[in-house]
């Protein structure tokens, strides 16, 4: 059991080995990672960073004796304090999950069991492994929520997990792995589907408690400022390879790779911004709700000038795509109008003209769950050439052709059913269609926040590029603020379903900030390891 | 008014409004039938005055409407009317006194074969779902497949060989009466409800088994089993809690069918239920019975499904105790 190890900081804790993971695709098995060794320390915390598909949920799963159904650990040695994890019977592997070696998922309210009490689920590992009686291990965890810092400690257990938001059940879920003192904690982009402003209470939680047990951990995320925070040392994995290993301050400094360094690159970019006072968009003291309940969008205004892209920024619940829905049709706004051209539309989208609908499109943030999985290319995009413009056949095959130059694919990508793409060439695909239409308006419901950096930058090049050679105007909704700086002329701050603050780019972003501005750009997590322990500090002073 | 009691109050009044478009659709259905009563009894002496005299006594000579509003107003205090066959002269036999004792039968056999038949599927659907792809889960399946694959008659002429006829353990036949002591009835009904449990255990079984593993996929399972939770307890604790809401509604389907569906098993068995009779009832076009039967079977298939309904809000935390 855990409290009788005895735990020497500095003791290799995990030592990885020549790790070959298959994966089964198509009946075939394909290496998802080739050969990486990775040795971990007692109490230390690793970054392991990638972006999709690289492998590292996989390794990280590996350093549990655990591999996925459809992954097999084909050869190396996995070696936990002692324990041949391979070797060990499942049995034995089962005795050391949640006691010894806990795990953290991504998406807390999706790792919850929906059926149970939070506080049953928390001590479900305790009681199961036989470590502590249910009243101690319940006490525990209350402590737990308390040193964790969630509201109402010793009630929020009773609570059912839809009935907390998604930042304290991930802390809730932090609580579990922590249940029976782990040596070792897998936490897998614990933070990934949280808010910024959330995120900052969650990794510096996270981050204390580890500390206050000295715990080991493997932190999973494809997000280096957050990476920078929560690790003393780095590997960077690709294709299933080991890019760079280093501890946190030298990798941040002096990357040697080339990758790693154009993983640091993105961030980077940045348009110079224009401004612009025609108008083609004018949303009048708009307010929305969805049945009768509170109002989803408050007495919001936003003016939209032509050609330009207007951001609008948020966290989840801040109206901005409820915005998007009035603005489309799909909610009719209860009070206030929409100029579009200076003619107010209909609210409700069913009653406008056709051409008016052709004028704004929509691009969504999942292409997955937007392009039908059954059509091919040539008629997800040919489809809005028949609606709007009548196109059929071969006129309509050439234009479609026309428009995948547009999106910078070849006319070979016609054939293609979306599976038979990778994340960007599908967005790029729906970026096409939006432009079938030859609208005056797009509007962007956080088309990159799905896909990786590398992505996601050449993704918001094509936006540009498109803008600069149609002059259709963008309406960009995002929560991500190193969006905003690349591609934005204007922005507007939503918060509660108000609209906090719209200016340009140089205004929103330079003090002075409104109180709502300010909390959400100092909670984006920078690249200096010293940001977390920095900003806390400061919010404590200022509250002190 | 807690939301889950108001959502079981609206589904319930939805029943009555269905159950009362039901009742339209039975009565002009039957309204369409050619021939009628009279022409069935008369036989060969059917002569149109005969026929006239014998229509005008039932009151079978007004409008369809006036008949219709007449039998649903009496249907809703409970009156489901005299029986044709046993009107003669003064006599009367009221519809409710001949089904009483035949619905009773059909309720008996329908509950002794669902308090057999729902543990066991359920029982072999989460067997199958922790032991999958293992021999226990295909025998299992394959077996259910098989006996769901022949006809009840077919089965149930398998188990009166080998059970009653050359084992003789059982009676070859089911016939009770209202006097039949309740061990006697329950001894007499253990082939027909033997032969229904066959015939309604793979179909709730395999859907045990499916609900179950439809959700083995989920985060949560995955985190259950990273917990080091045994596999029994994954399936039990962690899946099983979210996957009534499909099985509920299979098992109430397989319900309503062990009230409507077993005439084929009654006529084997020669078991004096309710199908057997709205059979014969329609026969000798004796109206007001197969209404009343009708009627019954709609209700049972609503108020079943009113049940599974239910049983998925109440097992959805979601909606049993909302923000």
């Amino acid at each position: 059991m855990a409290s009788e190890t005895k735990r020497v900081k500095g003791d290799v804790l995990l030592e990885m080995k020549g790790i070959v993971i298959d994966g089964k695709s198509d009946d075939k098995w394909n290496p998802i990672i080739r050969g990486v060794d990775l040795t971990l320390k007692r109490g230390e915390v690793l970054g392991l960073i990638g972006e999709s598909g690289a492998g590292k949920s996989t390794l990280g799963l590996a350093g549990m004796g655990f591999a996925r159904p459809g992954c097999r650990i084909t050869s190396g040695s996995i070696i936990f304090d002692g324990i041949d994890l391979i070797a060990a019977s499942e049995e034995k592997r089962r005795g050391l999950w949640g006691s010894r070696i806990a795990y953290v998922a991504q998406s807390a309210a999706a790792s919850f069991n929906p059926a149970h009490h939070i506080i049953d689920q928390t001590t479900e590992t305790a009681l199961g492994h036989g470590i502590m009686p249910r009243d101690k291990a319940e006490a525990d965890a209350r402590d737990l929520y308390r040193r964790l810092q969630l509201p109402n400690p010793d009630t929020i257990g009773l609570r059912f997990p839809h009935q907390v938001s998604g930042g304290q059940l991930q802390r809730a879920m932090t609580a579990m792995a922590m249940s029976c003192r782990p040596d070792l904690i897998i936490f897998d982009e614990p933070t990934t589907a949280l808010d910024v402003t959330t995120q900052v209470e969650v990794l510096a939680a996270m981050r204390d408690i580890v500390e206050q047990f000295n715990t080991a951990a493997i932190y999973i995320t494809h997000d280096l400022a957050v990476v920078a925070q929560m690790a003393h040392r780095i590997m960077v994995l690709r294709y299933g390879n080991l890019v760079e290993e280093a501890p946190t301050r030298t990798m941040l400094k002096q990357p040697t790779q080339a990758y790693t360094k154009s993983l640091w690159a993105v961030r980077s970019l940045a348009k110079k911004e224009r401004s612009s006072d025609d108008i083609v968009l004018d949303v009048q003291n708009v307010s929305a709700s969805y049945g009768n309940h509170i109002k989803v969008l408050d007495d919001v205004s936003v003016k939209i000038p032509r050609g330009r892209t207007v951001a609008v920024v948020g966290e989840s619940g801040s109206g901005k795509s409820t915005l998007a829905r009035a603005i489309t049709g799909l909610l009719p706004p209860s009070t206030g109008k929409i100029l579009f051209n200076g003619q107010a539309l209909p609210g409700a989208l069913k009653n406008r003209e056709r051409d008016t609908l052709r004028r704004i499109q929509m691009i969504y943030q999942s292409a997955d769950t937007a392009l039908n999985p059954r059509q091919k290319v040539r008629d997800i995009i040919g489809r809005p050439l028949e609606f709007y413009l009548g196109l059929n056949g071969a006129d309509r095959d050439r234009k479609v052709v026309e428009l995948l130059e547009s999106i910078e694919l070849d006319e070979s990508y016609i054939d293609r059913l979306p599976s038979e793409m990778s994340g960007g060439q599908k967005q790029r695909v729906s970026i096409a269609r939006a432009l079938a239409a030859n609208p005056e308006v797009i509007i962007c419901d956080e088309v990159t926040s799905a896909l990786d950096q590398i992505v996601q930058e050449e993704i918001l090049k094509l936006l540009m590029k498109l803008q600069a050679d149609t002059n259709v105007t963008y309406l960009f909704i995002t929560h991500d603020i190193a969006t905003v700086r690349a591609i934005a002329d204007e922005i507007v701050v939503m918060h509660k379903g108000k609209v906090v603050q719209q200016g340009l780019k140089s205004k929103v972003l330079n003090p002075p900030y409104p109180a709502y501005t300010e909390l959400l750009l100092s909670s984006v997590p920078q690249m200096d390891p010293d940001w977390l322990t920095g900003l806390l500090k400061k919010r404590q002073s200022a509250q002190a | 008014m807690h939301p889950v009691l108001k959502t079981v109050l609206q589904r319930l009044g939805l029943g009555m409004i269905t159950l009362f478009a039901v009742s339209i659709i039975i009565f002009s259905s039957l309204a369409l039938l050619p021939g009628g009563y009279a022409q069935n009894i008369l036989g060969q002496g059917a002569t149109p005055e005969l026929v006239k005299n014998f229509n005008h006594e039932l009151g079978l000579d007004r409008p369809a409407s006036v008949r219709y509003v007449e039998w649903i107003t009496n249907a809703v205090q409970g009156d489901f009317g005299n029986s044709y066959s046993g009107t003669t002269g003064t006599i009367k036999r009221s519809v409710s006194a001949i089904i009483a004792p035949r619905l009773y039968n059909t309720f008996f056999l329908a509950a002794t074969a669902a308090i057999v038949a729902v543990p066991l599927s359920l029982f072999l659907g989460i067997m199958a779902a922790l032991y999958r792809n293992s021999w226990f889960d295909r025998i299992i399946n394959s077996v259910t497949l098989t006996t769901i694959a022949m006809p009840e008659f077919f089965i149930a002429y398998i188990l009166v060989y080998v059970l009653a006829v050359k084992l003789r353990w059982f009676y070859p036949n089911s016939t009770v009466s209202a006097n039949t002591p309740f061990l006697e009835h329950l001894y007499r009904v253990a082939l027909p409800a033997l032969t229904m449990t066959l015939v309604i255990v793979a179909h709730m079984m395999r859907m045990t088994r499916a609900a179950i593993i439809n959700l083995l996929a989920a985060p949560y399972i995955e985190m259950a089993q990273l917990k080091g939770i045994s596999k029994s307890r994954v399936i039990l604790r962690h899946a099983l809690p979210n996957a009534w809401a499909p099985i509920a509604t299979v098992i109430a389907f397989n319900l309503a069918y062990l009230v409507v569906g077993v005439v084929v098993v009654e006529v084997v068995y020669v078991y004096p239920g309710i199908g057997q009779m709205m059979v014969d009832a329609v026969s000798s076009r004796d109206m007001p019975v197969v209404q009343a039967c009708a009627l019954i079977f709609a209700a049972t298939y609503i108020l079943l499904n009113l049940l599974a309904d239910i049983v998925s809000i109440i097992t959805n935390p979601r909606l049993l105790h909302p923000k």
